[in-house]
């Protein structure tokens, strides 16, 4: 397990098993390669960050991951066990319903419209998964999203609709949503570019204390350069469906080696 | 198009022993085409008349063009019919059951389709309306050459759907003695008891005609939105 | 010479309307809640349901939307039997009803169940709820309060329909009506007042549906 190969597509150095796998992944929309052979692995507390244009297939990765999606080949794994296939005899064959809803109780995502339920209130809201996927009771339902909430500053905010919350505000509520399930990987899919400017703070901060907090393995896609510079572990750059380069995340920012990475970055600084 | 295949396939697997009825039940075909068609015109008629009333009349007409349109949809198609053919022989007005049938369906849906007329005026936007006032054009001259023939793509599809309504309501006037398709239900039904073909049948062709009616109204739309990029997208 | 409203006649056939119209009531409130079910099954089956299901479940809508109800009632009513169904002519009358509006419903159902966001879908996907619990607690709440309308609209007009339960000697409001009319040979009364009975409820029942849109649009779970 301990290897270290040279070129840019296979992993870095990692002590044991990845937590999360990606093997030879391809998607197709038609004519259009989303994804291309993509090798990926996240060790377990890892914290990645996946930059890149627009295009470049970042988000699908997410939504792959989140079965949101089917991959056309290759294989997702979570935690040495297989995601999107699963065993049959000595055989892996293409994961059933069943399959997917046991494996997908180790993913969490947080999406960038929030995608709150606007009929119930964020204790409600962070209430709702735990009582009927993990059959909690209404008590310690209440007591673990009461206790999350907290956590993420809105101990006052309980009993608001998300209509009365602000995007900030919002976009904590469902991070603390997505926590409730207590997922070992926890996604974010640009969680701050819908928020106005000075909103994105907040959930940052939310973000940056949580991750240390609880010590979780986290996959973001993000804008925010300056946040995966100074928190992410590993930053991967992404263009046309491959990983270009990757690398830990103060080494890509000051000395990125690929000329796409070097574009891609004067770009981003450039604009802000 | 899809699904006018499926009508007519359906068609076509009819049961082999609907030739034998076939004849009559073209007859009934004919007075419910009739009375549809009839009806239609009146109800065009009657929903233009109620629409601009109601929108540039005088206060007398806009009254009287409202309560046509509240009492012709706060009742029952079959109550209006029952109560032409069977109140108005009291008034000394004897009507033959053909054209109370036209005259009840067609008032009925013309009180739905002045809301349809109305809406759609409605909908043709403000700037067109402020052209033909720049234009020095007099508000009839507006409506007759600007906004009519806009608002007509917009009605379309909606007047589809009370053409439909309206051949489905054609099936009342049998209970007022017309020989129309579900009269000759009834009847064949009581000469041969043969109820499940008779009725199934009778549906199919109902079925058919509404298709024929769909189908009409959306070349009608294709034709009236050559130019107008309005009326449905797709 | 016989006049041409009698005032007398009409209010002694007023009872027996009276009594009719719970009959009417009745078969109404029957009716629209078998079509609610109906309708809810059909719109879920359209949108969840495999391959097979969809096409049979639109071909059935279709068809029950494209043919008259008079000829569905007949239909139900005399065929049913044929297949070891007897039915009173009441109960035949309310499934009839309920199958015809319960097509309406479906499509409103449809319109409802579309104008929730993927989100919606997405967000319950990712926490892992069951299609059953998502369905129940994520997006039926938010697909039908901004339907309710609409579905009121097809009630009144189901209430208006009812006459047509007469056919099969459903001794409701028209049916009444025309015995009276028949024994009598005045017609004029009878039916005028089935009329007005129809317009006063078909008024108040509109006035009661704009209110439930107002109050339903002005909770504070409302989605801006």
């Amino acid at each position: 397990m301990n290897e270290h190969a040279p070129d840019n597509e296979t992993n870095t150095v990692i002590a044991e098993p990845p937590l999360v796998h990606f093997e030879k992944v391809t998607k197709c929309y038609g004519p259009l390669t989303v994804l291309d052979q993509l090798d990926l692995a996240v060790a377990a507390h890892e914290k990645v960050a996946i930059i890149g244009p627009s295009g470049s297939g970042k988000t699908t990765v997410l939504r792959m991951l989140m079965t949101l999606e089917t991959i056309d080949s290759g294989l997702i794994s979570i935690d040495g066990e297989p995601l999107t296939h699963m065993p049959q005899g000595d055989k892996l064959v293409r994961a059933n319903a069943a399959h997917l809803k046991r494996m997908r109780g180790h993913i969490g995502m947080v999406f960038q419209h929030f995608n709150l339920f606007p009929h119930m209130t964020a204790l409600k809201n962070c209430m709702e998964a735990p009582q009927t996927v993990l059959g909690m009771s209404k008590g310690e339902a209440h007591a673990r999203a009461s206790d999350l909430l907290a956590q993420v500053g809105l101990a006052d905010k309980l009993d608001h609709y998300p209509s009365q919350l602000s995007g900030g505000q919002q976009q904590r509520v469902a991070i603390a949503r997505a926590l409730a399930m207590r997922p070992k990987v926890m996604l974010f899919d640009e969680v701050t570019s819908a928020l106005d400017p000075e909103l994105c703070g907040e959930v940052l901060a939310v973000i940056r204390s949580l991750g240390q907090e609880h010590q979780l393995t986290m996959l973001m896609v993000t804008h925010q350069m300056g946040f995966a510079r100074e928190f992410a572990d590993r930053v991967c750059f992404f263009h046309a469906g491959r990983i270009e380069e990757q690398g830990p995340a103060r080494a890509l920012f000051e000395n990125p080696q690929n000329e796409r990475t070097q574009q891609f970055l004067r770009a981003v600084m450039d604009a802000v | 198009m899809a699904i006018l295949c499926f009508g007519a396939g359906l068609w076509v697997t009819g049961f082999s022993s609907l030739r034998d009825f076939l004849p009559e039940l073209l007859r009934g075909v004919i007075v419910t085409v009739q009375v549809t068609a009839g009806g239609a015109v009146v109800a065009v008629v009657a929903a233009f008349g109620a629409a601009l009333a109601r929108l540039y009349g005088p206060k007398p007409l806009r009254w009287f063009a409202s309560t046509y349109v509240e009492v012709f949809r706060g009742t029952s198609a079959l109550v209006q019919l029952f109560w032409l053919f069977f109140v108005l022989p009291h008034f000394g007005l004897t009507l033959s059951p053909l054209v109370v049938g036209i005259a009840a369906l067609g008032l009925n849906i013309g009180a739905y389709g002045a809301e349809v007329v109305r809406g759609a005026i409605g909908s043709v936007g403000r700037g067109q309306w402020e052209a033909a006032t720049a234009l020095n054009l007099t508000r009839a001259q507006a409506l007759r050459c600007i906004i009519l023939p806009q608002a007509f793509v917009a009605m379309i599809p909606p007047w589809g759907n009370l053409f439909i309504e309206l051949l489905k309501a054609t099936s009342l006037v049998s209970l007022i003695t017309l020989s129309d398709l579900a009269f000759k239900a009834q009847q064949i039904n009581q000469n041969t008891l043969r109820t499940a073909e008779v009725f199934a049948s009778v549906l199919l062709i109902y079925l058919a005609l509404s298709l024929l009616i769909t189908v009409a109204m959306r070349a009608l739309e294709a034709r009236a939105a050559r130019g107008l990029r309005r009326g449905r997208v797709g | 010479m016989s006049k041409v409203w009698d005032w007398g006649y009409a209010w002694e056939a007023f009872p027996l309307l009276a009594e009719a119209s719970i009959i009417t009531v009745k078969a109404t409130l029957m009716g629209f809640v078998v079509a609610l079910t109906v309708g809810l099954l059909f719109a879920i089956g359209r949108m969840a349901g495999p391959m097979w299901l969809r096409w049979t479940v639109g071909g059935v809508v279709e068809f029950i939307r494209s043919t008259p109800l008079l000829i569905q009632i007949f239909f139900l009513y005399y065929v049913m039997p044929e297949f070891g169904l007897t039915m009173s002519a009441m109960v035949t009358g309310v499934i009839a009803l309920g199958l015809h509006y319960g097509a309406y419903c479906s499509e409103v159902y449809r319109a409802g169940l579309a104008n929730v966001p993927k989100g919606q879908w997405e967000a319950s996907i990712a926490l892992n709820l069951s299609t059953w619990s998502t369905f129940k607690n994520v997006i039926l709440p938010q697909a039908i309060p901004p339907v309710v309308p609409a579905l009121g609209n097809y009630l009144v007009a189901l209430f208006k329909e009812t006459p047509l339960l007469s056919v099969i000697a459903v001794l409701e409001l028209m049916q009444t009506a025309k015995i009276l009319g028949s024994e009598t040979f005045r017609y004029v009364e009878p039916i005028t007042l089935v009329g007005a009975f129809f317009l006063v409820f078909s008024l108040v029942s509109a006035a009661l549906i704009r209110r439930l849109e107002r109050h339903l649009n002005a909770s504070p779970g409302r989605r801006i």
